[in-house]
């Protein structure tokens, strides 16, 4: 038995190796890792040229910002992604945690837009490339929680107005593709608003992908609040708390806790979603690939090179969050085996 | 009531964002535009000759001159545009919904979108028509052998139909493979996806001169199976800023006419003694009071770029790397059909 | 507070305290509705936009790539958007189907006892869950339009097959009065005859499949794993053999954790498919959007689009309750 195992798993080897092989000789051995045109063109076939992200690395990561502010581009990537880094670090969930955070957004919001501290306005149809991806994101997330806490609350309030009201709203977007949401943000939303009123185009994505976040976060917080046992609200009603307190200071807490997880996962969901935008002509990490490419006759042969190098960016990401979620998801189950322990 | 609460609370929604200009689009186009400083122009996102940013940014083409033309005379400063690419989807709805005071995107004229869109076109600015681009080796010379072929088009053009059209009409079956993107579509027709690639002939012309791995490979076929007069388009019911639109492109053919170019535009106004070049640049009378503009606002238009032949020969010409021919985008008087009505 | 013999009074205000704010807030969502709908009128009138959907009526003038419907550019609108439907249809429904087989696989294949097909697994689903699906989509376009021969030098894996930069084309059964298996061959610019599948529809169909497939084989796993070994070394002391501890203890087990998460795979499947249009792929958004462009009629193609997906999901939700119901009612038998 156990023998048969290893010449299994040697099998699996040697079957890697084969799948392997070619594409280390192809991405490493035969690569050509520096912008050299005509290099890269006598590799075609053999090798990788990398050197084409040498070339392109700052239209990729910063799409159309202005070439010689990209320093603030890649300060305010810097800045989310150690507000990120912070989030994984359970010591900083505190006020000071979130202050911090909080600032940093700010800061990372004021460097891309410019017209502060004597940095030159950038209109954000400029934005491009990673910070934009990052501040969709966040920005999609962070607007799409509360709504999406209301959603789910009214989703399972006892007012049947209510409750149809929220149901309506979460199965509409939940049965609809974002990317006809999308459209209707791009090219319609004008049309709802009075002529009056103009709201540029980057918020009106993020609002759209906050209003699709949270049909799908609510139903992930609804499940953390289905997980509460009822009796913990008699409890609380016999103690005299209004509908409100009990939601606000006993169910909601908990319930948050347990959507914790599938809270982050939510939040990669939304990462990877807004590679969609590219669509309506927002050029973040996608579309930031067509422009830098597309527009480049000599380069554009090595598109392959470039679709990799932005899916690695992004795996980079999904992958490294998904993993915190997943660490945590094995911390909570650890805790809540713990204190069901009667023996403590 | 709900209506008047609602936008008390957009100032605050958009306050939220940051990023948001509040601007008029009520009322006049050119009060809105003196007062934001700026022409916002709705352009393509990458069409070689027409419009194209470099990588730093900095637009070029026939129809950002067309633009920047505009906004000499309106704002006296020809760098007082806001180029707005939009894909072919959004042109429409971004004119429409205000987002752009007007759309120079090498759009053609027809009786559908002039009498449907809520738009008018103002005046054309290049006469064009619809080809077909094929790899020499496939030896094909005329778009009749065609037959089965499959034929890479971009959605949303008026290409589409009239491909559709005109091999009806001759009842030949070819296949047509239809991308959303203009870039995705050439990208896919050179990567052999395609046996031939239509749209318009300058269109053509820059992707073969521009795009191609080697330029010599493709030909562009005799047939032209279209006419797409290409013109800008304002939003409809606002007469003034139609009219200065509609002027100042006509105001640089007849400079042309007139022999005015950038270069001896200062010389002439100083000493020319012809009333009609007088009249168009200012020194005679006033002929920017009836479009509401002052004096010199031809004098500003052709000053920025030159007159119409210069723009010509720049974007589109022998001093381009399109090198189309004049052809019908020629004076009246030199075997063209631009004919601009007097400015008197 | 609340008891049964509380004065009229009191049960008359406690009904006034529930359903006031209920119907201000409904008169606030209709309300906003009414403003919003205004507005896009009152736009629509003040620039001299047409509206309605009588335009779905008028002949389309496009061409459609590739119809299972006869379809010619002279037919209504209506006719061209159910083109794209099906085209939907066509590409959703063997992803659903493929995705299901290769998802339970992938699934089995990570709680394999080999380490090595184990890693292979988990080395898959961990690399295509985290990349978004659009670029997956746009990579394998470009994989099968760029590294593909041309359609005159196409390759030939197998008798009767062909694939190239034009597509993967099979042989088809054909009956024009003898029945006879016809086969592609190089004819004109392209491969003619035979069964095509164009590199678009490839494109949607082998990324729509791969990436549900790894969402599914985490939930095949989830489902499996839920089922307590208790219950399957009870099974095995009676003696069972593993397919058939497979077979009635796990699978039906399993089954019921896995249908309602399966469910909501499908429908994200059934909604991904509306990326098909960055390939160019004719499936509905790619139609409504073309029509949008041809007729002007932006709102009314994106509501027509909206509608057919809510139809959709809506129709795939019911068949997959009718069949957890079924599943949950043998579980517990």
């Amino acid at each position: 038995m156990k023998r048969r195992l290893h010449l299994g798993t040697a099998a699996w080897i040697i079957l890697a190796l084969i799948i392997l092989w070619p594409v280390t000789n192809w991405g490493l051995i035969h690569a050509v890792w520096h912008a050299d045109l005509p290099a890269c063109r006598e590799a075609r076939g053999l090798g990788a040229c990398w050197g084409v992200i040498a070339e392109k690395h700052r239209m990729l990561l910063f799409g159309r910002y202005p070439f010689d502010e990209q320093w603030r581009a890649c300060l305010a990537t810097l800045l989310i992604v150690t507000m990120l880094l912070m989030g994984c670090w359970r010591r900083l969930w505190n006020r000071f945690g979130v202050a911090s955070a909080a600032v940093m957004l700010a800061a990372a919001v004021c460097l891309m837009a410019g017209g502060v501290a004597g940095l030159s306005p950038v209109p954000t149809k400029e934005w491009g490339g990673l910070p934009l991806t990052l501040l969709i994101s966040l920005g999609g997330t962070l607007l799409a929680f509360p709504f999406a806490i209301l959603l789910a609350l009214g989703r399972r309030s006892a007012l049947p107005l209510l409750r149809s009201l929220c149901t309506i709203y979460i199965e509409l977007v939940r049965g609809v593709p974002l990317i006809s949401l999308l459209f209707l943000a791009a090219f319609l939303f004008p049309m709802l608003l009075p002529p009056s009123v103009h709201i540029d185009i980057l918020p009106r994505v993020i609002l759209t992908i906050a209003g699709f976040g949270a049909a799908y976060l609510a139903e992930v917080i609804r499940a953390g609040l289905q997980a509460i046992p009822a009796s913990q609200a008699e409890a609380a009603r016999a103690l005299g708390m209004r509908e409100w307190q009990l939601n606000v200071y006993i169910i909601l807490p908990q319930a948050l806790r347990t959507a914790l997880p599938a809270l982050v996962n939510n939040f990669v969901g939304i990462f990877k979603d807004t590679s969609l935008i590219s669509i309506v002509s927002l050029h973040e990490l996608t579309g930031a690939l067509a422009i830098s490419l597309g527009g480049d006759a000599d380069w554009r042969s090595f598109y392959l090179e470039g679709y990799l190098f932005v899916a690695s960016v992004y795996w980079v990401f999904c992958f490294g969050i998904s993993r915190f979620a997943r660490s945590m998801e094995k911390r909570l189950q650890g805790s809540r085996q713990a204190s069901s322990d009667p023996q403590r | 009531m709900i209506s008047t609460s609602l936008r008390r609370l957009l100032p605050l929604a958009l306050a939220l964002g940051a990023l948001t200009s509040p601007a008029a689009h009520a009322g006049k186009t050119i009060d809105a535009i003196k007062q934001r400083g700026s022409v916002q122009c709705g352009v393509s996102s990458g069409v070689a000759g027409f419009s194209l940013p470099d990588s730093q940014g900095h637009w070029s083409g026939l129809d950002v001159d067309v633009c920047r033309a505009i906004a000499a005379a309106v704002l006296g400063d020809a760098n007082k545009v806001a180029f707005v690419p939009l894909n072919s989807q959004q042109r429409f709805s971004a004119l429409q919904s205000g987002e752009v005071d007007l759309l120079a995107r090498n759009t053609s004229w027809t009786l559908t979108r002039d009498a449907s869109l809520g738009l008018s076109f103002t005046g054309v600015t290049y006469y064009d028509g619809q080809g077909f681009l094929v790899p020499k080796k496939l030896k094909v010379t005329s778009a009749k052998q065609l037959k089965n072929a499959e034929i890479c088009v971009q959605s949303g053009t008026t290409n589409e139909k009239n491909l559709a059209d005109y091999f009806r009409n001759l009842n030949i079956k070819v296949k047509p493979v239809v991308f959303e993107g203009f870039e995705a579509s050439f990208k896919a027709f050179f990567a052999g996806r395609c046996q031939a690639y239509t749209t318009d002939i300058s269109g053509l012309a820059g992707i073969r001169n521009k795009e191609a791995p080697k330029p010599d490979d493709y030909v562009i076929l005799p047939e032209v199976i279209s006419k797409e007069p290409l013109s800008p388009a304002v939003r409809r019911g606002d007469d003034e800023w139609f009219a200065i639109v509609r002027w100042v492109p006509f105001a640089l053919i007849e400079a042309e006419e007139y022999g005015i170019t950038r270069a001896n535009v200062d010389s002439l106004r100083a000493s020319s003694k012809d009333p009609g070049i007088q009249r168009l640049l200012g020194t005679g009378e006033d002929s920017g009071k009836l479009l509401g503009l002052d004096r010199d606002w031809a004098y500003r238009a052709i000053k920025a770029g030159g007159n119409y032949g210069e723009i010509f020969s720049r974007n589109v010409g022998p001093d381009s790397v399109l090198k189309l021919p004049r052809g019908l985008n020629n004076l009246w008087n030199k075997g063209g059909i631009l004919y601009a009505p007097p400015i008197r | 507070m609340d008891s049964p013999h509380a004065p009229a009074g009191a049960k008359l205000r406690k009904a006034l305290r529930q359903w006031i704010p209920q119907i201000l807030l409904l008169a606030a969502a209709l309300g906003l509705l009414w403003w919003l709908g205004h507005n896009v009128l009152e736009n629509m009138r003040a620039r001299g936009i047409q509206a309605g959907f009588g335009f779905l009526k008028e002949p389309a003038g496009f061409e459609i790539g590739e119809s299972l419907l006869d379809y010619t550019p002279s037919q209504a609108i209506w006719r061209a958007f159910l083109v794209g439907l099906l085209n939907t249809i066509r590409v959703a429904l063997p992803a659903i189907v493929l995705a299901t087989i290769l998802g339970t696989l992938i699934g089995l294949g990570r709680l394999s006892q080999q380490s090595g097909l184990r890693a292979a697994c988990g080395v898959l689903v961990e690399s295509l869950r985290n990349i978004p699906l659009l670029l997956q989509l746009l990579l394998c376009y470009f994989v099968l339009t760029s590294l593909l021969p041309e359609a005159s030098t196409a390759w030939h894996p197998l008798p009767g097959v062909m694939l190239s930069q034009s597509g993967l084309f099979l042989p088809a059964w054909r009956c024009e009065g003898a029945c006879h298996w016809e086969l592609p061959r190089l004819e004109g610019f392209g491969i003619e005859g035979g069964f095509a599948l164009t590199p678009e529809y490839l494109a949607v169909l082998i990324t729509l499949t791969l990436y549900a497939a790894v969402f599914i084989a985490e939930i095949v796993r989830g489902g499996i794993q839920s089922v307590s070994i208790g219950k399957i070394n009870a099974a095995r002391a009676l003696g069972m053999k593993p397919t058939q501890i497979l077979r009635y203890i796990v699978l039906p087990l399993a089954l019921r954790a896995i249908v309602p998460a399966l469910t909501n795979q499908y429908l994200n499947l059934t909604k991904n498919s509306s990326l098909a249009v960055a390939v160019g792929y004719p499936d509905i958004v790619s139609v409504a959007n073309t029509s949008l462009n041809q007729s002007g009629r932006a709102f009314e193609c994106i509501v027509i689009v909206m509608l057919i997906y809510l139809c959709l999901s809506l129709l795939t939700a019911l068949l997959m309750n009718l069949y957890n119901t079924r599943v949950a009612l043998k579980g517990s038998q």
